[in-house]
């Protein structure tokens, strides 16, 4: 799986990184999300189907391979 | 150089189903187009507009052209536009007199999000949030006995207001409050006629109501404001925005701000998460009683969790998938806002067609949430629809639009999603509801801009005998 990030319609509210905190990262300068590892291990995908699902900004996506 | 006129009239138009010079219509807005029909039916008048001219339609309220944008190409074009291009405050006329001159549309969309993060929408503040909320639902319903009957939009709509009072403003300040305040605060929400499109201080029942009702808003915070100088300065940890606000000073030591503009400030932040809030949870419970089998999940899923003796403020930060479920397709079926405008500072083009400067632009979650080619049988309450792997939620994220979308999508979403889960979390666990009155009499009134349940709208509540 890819994980995408739309930084144009983040946020900042930074729940995803209660979720999958070695996934997502955080700029402050630009307040955005930054995606730490974009194709994550297969064992990951319950946190990051958290995160994206709950994500307030819906900014956040999974595609698959 | 084309002109405005010429750009506007390559889109379609909507029929007309109200005569707009008929004896009905007040005076004051004969001759408006669209504008009677807002007033009595919009979603249909919407729905119109989409069956008859497609994605890119108009309408038009007065002196001014609407255009009104609905699928996902369109949609997204909409709502990823800057905001120097499309200006929100800017189209809504009927709020001015609510909030107050001036003060709160000097500040940008972006700040007003940015302050209200900071203070209090923050992830980390989440936790606070839910037991004030699970606190103040326990008040509301410390009198209940076992058995009796409420009416929906007055219990909701109360609750609503101290916990986003609560929450958004602090604790001092909500105890300061009773049921006076969600009264006048419900007479300014019901003072949002679309007759501001052509007058905002017109000679109205609904507008000196809303007047006059600000009027004692202010009185109250007068009060509030003298009591709290009476007391004096108090631990910064005791504080709350109020005095923060009274603290503030000009350069000459005047008050920075006076009793009307910290009423208005106020008014404001608790303005987007009011009535939404209240219409949400009461079309929930109204849903879930049309739904038994779906309410015995939910009521399942509860108990389920609650069994091992977990706080509600812990729990509600946390999944409650059918729960979450119900209320996503509550909000998809009944989203408190059926339409959401932008006034169109700079020419730009939008799906193929280009909107002049002057014209408002605008897309609408009730038609966009029933769209059938994204939600298949739009018109069913289907729960389902958001379980792995249909999520069409997620799937449609430009038009499942209950909180908007894209940078402007509702900065208060996961607390208002919060904020359900905690309600239905306690009243589901105490108590029993049977409707009162005939499941479909249950329905919303659209006279005014601010959408509320029509009263009455009675449930009957009975304690549950814990097993």
């Amino acid at each position: 799986m890819r994980v995408i990030a739309d930084v144009t319609i983040c946020q900042g509210h930074q729940l995803c990184q209660g979720e999958a905190p070695d996934i997502f990262g955080f700029d402050s300068d630009g307040d955005h999300v930054v995606i730490l590892v974009d194709q994550p291990d297969e064992s990951r995908r319950a946190g990051v189907a958290t995160a994206v699902r709950y994500c307030p900004a819906f900014a956040l996506s999974i595609e698959e391979d | 150089m084309t002109l405005a006129s010429d750009l506007l009239a390559q889109i379609p138009e909507a029929s007309t189903a109200l005569d707009d010079r008929g004896p009905d219509v007040p005076e004051i807005i004969r001759g408006t187009g669209h504008l009677p029909e807002m007033r009595v039916d919009p979603v249909a008048l919407f729905t119109r507009v989409r069956r008859e001219c497609g994605p890119v339609g108009r309408f038009r309220l007065a002196d001014k052209d609407v255009v009104l944008v609905t699928g996902a190409e369109a949609n997204e074009a909409f709502f990823r536009a800057p905001d120097e291009i499309l200006d929100q405050a800017a189209a809504y006329p009927f709020m001015t007199p609510i909030f107050g001159p001036g003060l709160v549309f000097d500040a940008s969309p972006e700040r007003r999000q940015e302050m209200l993060r900071n203070q209090a929408l923050r992830g980390d503040m989440m936790r606070g949030h839910a037991q004030t909320i699970e606190a103040e639902i326990h008040r509301m319903v410390a009198g209940w006995g076992d058995h009796g009957q409420i009416d929906l939009l007055d219990f909701f709509a109360e609750l609503t207001i101290y916990t986003t009072s609560s929450c958004l403003i602090g604790k001092p300040f909500r105890e300061e409050l009773d049921s006076s305040f969600a009264q006048y605060y419900h007479e300014l929400e019901r003072g949002t006629d679309a007759i501001a499109y052509v007058d905002a201080s017109a000679d109205i029942d609904s507008f000196r109501r809303r007047d006059a009702a600000r009027l004692k808003l202010v009185g109250l915070m007068e009060a509030i404001i003298g009591k709290r100088k009476a007391r004096g300065k108090v631990p910064r940890d005791e504080r709350d925005l109020l005095d923060v606000l009274i603290s503030l000073k000009t350069q000459d030591g005047g008050n920075h701000f006076s009793a009307d503009e910290i009423t208005g400030i106020f008014i404001s932040m608790m303005f987007a998460g009011h009535h939404t809030s209240s219409s949400t949870a009461s079309w929930a419970l109204i849903e879930l009683l049309r739904h038994p089998d779906v309410l015995a999940g939910v009521v399942r899923e509860l108990d389920d969790l609650y069994a091992d003796g977990s706080e509600v403020s812990f729990q509600a930060l946390r999944c409650i998938p059918v729960l979450e479920s119900v209320l996503k397709e509550t909000l998809r079926l009944h989203p408190p806002l059926v339409i959401l405008m932008r006034l169109v500072r700079e020419e730009f083009e939008l799906a193929g067609r280009r909107i002049p400067a002057g014209a408002v632009v605008a897309a609408s979650p009730w038609v966009s949430n029933r769209l059938g080619e994204d939600f298949p049988d739009p018109e069913r309450f289907d729960p389902g629809r958001y379980i792995d792997p249909r999520q069409e939620d997620l799937q449609n994220r430009w038009t499942w639009i209950p909180f908007g979308a894209g940078r402007h999508r509702c900065v208060g979403n996961a607390f208002a999603m919060m904020q359900m889960k905690a309600i239905f979390s306690v009243i589901l666990r105490d108590f029993e509801f049977e409707a009162e009155q005939p499941l479909d009499s249950y329905r919303d009134d659209y006279s005014k801009m601010v959408i509320q349940l029509q009263q009455p709208c009675r449930v009957k509540y009975q304690r549950r005998i814990r097993r």
